[in-house]
């Protein structure tokens, strides 16, 4: 027992250097790639982000919603309904829209770019690029990552801004929190830090989700069992990885 | 380095280059996969301007003689010889400068899906060349007329049969006018008619061309209509080699079972099992 622990410990080692190390290589190509196929990265930025948009602000609106909801329910408790702005506008930007956008994105966007890769894995198109001596990292994986790394910061950000107009429209419009109450609480108690701190995760979370999709693309295996598993090891990887690093980052600006 | 390379490659006069006749030399080579031996003391010559093909029954490693080939995986032991020059020792920059001279048309085509056929043609241009737009759109359509896909050059991937979608993948592989063009399978999955097609694409392609070809296919009969040399490949080793016609009057068991198709021979039509009756009257279930 104690040796299958330690081969799973040693693989897990093992695995974590080598996307590392993937990372350094996607970091490497970065700047080429931004200079000489700033097409296809703009397209990966609209693929990933533009196509995520819908399920975004649909999933903004309700979460907002229920946020407003919940807060002005304790709140009110307390003769504190007023506040429901800020209970609903903090939580939104530091903590739940950066981390909502990121699991949804993983199970939007993620999904569509390890299958992408894999299935061009498995069809042999990523070896037909090498044999055009057209490096598939470049031109497939970099674009990609670089696409998600930039659609996610602004897919939280659209993210946030309708919950806080979900939240409105159940405190405000719905149970008849003050208007001005709503905004100017929150615009009262909101600085930069706390911005920061949204986009911080944001940021964090935009290349964890696409390092995560494009690596297990890139290494699956060239069947449609592994470009299934690799799918849900996305999700799965993705998931984990956002909520370890929602609490580290959380930590750090306290 | 790659001096003799660029030389041997590009050279317009390659008959009269001082160099060998053999463009490429496979010496000794060794490879596994896992546990399992693949090619062991292998030893091949491809020689220059002509259709080499490449057979053996499945499992044999053909495809990865390819890859060994085109330095997709590299030998345990031994060296693989392009032009003179042992391919083990290129970095990444000489190797995709090698792979440009190289084409190569995989088992299914292996076209971006994502493109149509005329910017699937088009790629190789795009990524490695300057040409003007009027002219990449001349020379795709003047590769495609040359597999006779010229009409089908605005659909997509997803559209075409397996025999266009092979077509369209030499159509590719020409493109850039290599002096190498590596066919992996070309004739599996195919009806007859294209199966024809493409047999005499890579007789015309070799010669208009001038061009090294290297066939790996088990259709034994289609090969032997195009191929000048062949070699067969089984258990590690070359079993057989010289011209298609040669090889049926072979002596080796192993040989004339694979040329003449026999179900049964040195290749049993049984893979290792129990005995029969022992195994069907066995009370310990099957593993």
């Amino acid at each position: 027992m104690f040796r299958d622990i330690w081969q799973t410990f040693t693989g897990f080692l093992h695995s974590f250097g080598a996307m590392c190390l993937f990372f350094l290589r996607l970091l490497q190509y970065t700047p080429s790639v931004l200079v000489k196929r700033f097409p296809l990265v703009a397209y990966q930025v609209y693929n990933a982000g533009a196509l995520s948009l819908v399920v975004i602000m649909i999933s903004g609106l309700f979460v907002g919603g229920v946020l407003g909801l919940l807060a002005y329910s304790s709140l009110e408790q307390f003769n504190a309904e007023d506040t429901t702005g800020i209970f609903a506008g903090l939580g939104l930007i530091k903590g739940i829209g950066p981390v909502i956008t990121a699991l949804l994105f993983a199970g939007r966007a993620g999904t569509a770019l390890t299958s992408e890769i894999g299935l061009m894995k498995a069809t042999d198109q990523l070896s037909a690029m090498e044999m055009m001596a057209v490096d598939p990292l470049r031109y497939v994986a970099v674009p990609r990552f670089l696409g998600g790394v930039v659609a996610l910061p602004l897919l939280t950000a659209i993210f946030t801004a309708i919950g806080l107009l979900g939240a409105h429209l159940v405190a405000v419009e719905q149970l008849g929190v003050d208007v001005g109450s709503y905004w100017q609480q929150l615009q009262n108690i909101l600085d930069m830090e706390d911005v920061s701190e949204g986009i911080s995760k944001s940021v964090v979370f935009g290349i964890i989700a696409s390092l995560v999709a494009v690596w297990e693309g890139y290494n699956s295996k060239p069947t449609a069992e592994g470009v299934g598993r690799a799918t849900t090891r996305t999700v799965v990887v993705t998931s984990i990885a956002v909520l370890f690093f929602n609490y580290m980052i959380t930590a750090i600006y306290l | 380095m790659l001096r003799a390379l660029w030389y041997h490659l590009i050279s317009p006069i390659r008959r009269s280059s001082p160099l060998p006749d053999n463009l490429i030399e496979i010496r000794d080579v060794d490879y596994s996969r896992g546990a399992r031996s693949i090619f062991s003391n292998l030893n091949m010559t491809i020689a220059e301007g002509q259709v080499t093909a490449i057979m053996g029954p499945s499992g044999t490693g053909k495809t990865t003689l390819l890859q060994l080939i085109t330095r997709q995986l590299r030998p345990d032991a031994g060296q693989v010889i392009v032009a003179g020059d042992d391919i083990a020792e290129f970095n990444i920059s000489e190797l995709y400068q090698m792979r440009q001279r190289f084409g190569m048309l995989f088992q299914n085509g292996a076209l971006l899906t994502d493109m149509s056929v005329f910017e699937n043609v088009a790629f190789p241009l795009r990524e490695h060349t300057d040409l003007s737009e009027s002219l990449i759109r001349n020379v795709v359509l003047m590769k495609l007329h040359a597999v006779g896909l010229r009409g089908a050059a605005y659909m997509m991937p997803s559209e075409l049969s397996g025999g266009m979608a092979r077509r369209v993948a030499l159509a590719r592989a020409i493109v850039m006018d290599p002096a190498v063009l590596i066919y992996d399978e070309p004739f599996v999955g195919l009806d007859p008619i294209s199966m024809g097609v493409i047999a005499t694409l890579i007789r015309q392609l070799n010669d208009a061309l001038d061009i090294t070809s290297i066939v790996v296919s088990h259709d034994v009969h289609e090969i032997g209509e195009v191929a000048d040399y062949s070699y067969v490949i089984a258990d590690g080793l070359v079993a057989a080699e010289g011209r298609p016609e040669d090889l049926k009057n072979q002596s080796s068991e192993l040989v004339r079972q694979f040329m003449l198709g026999l179900a049964d021979g040195p290749v049993a039509f049984h893979y290792d099992a129990p005995d029969y009756a022992t195994q069907l009257l066995g009370e310990q279930p099957d593993q």
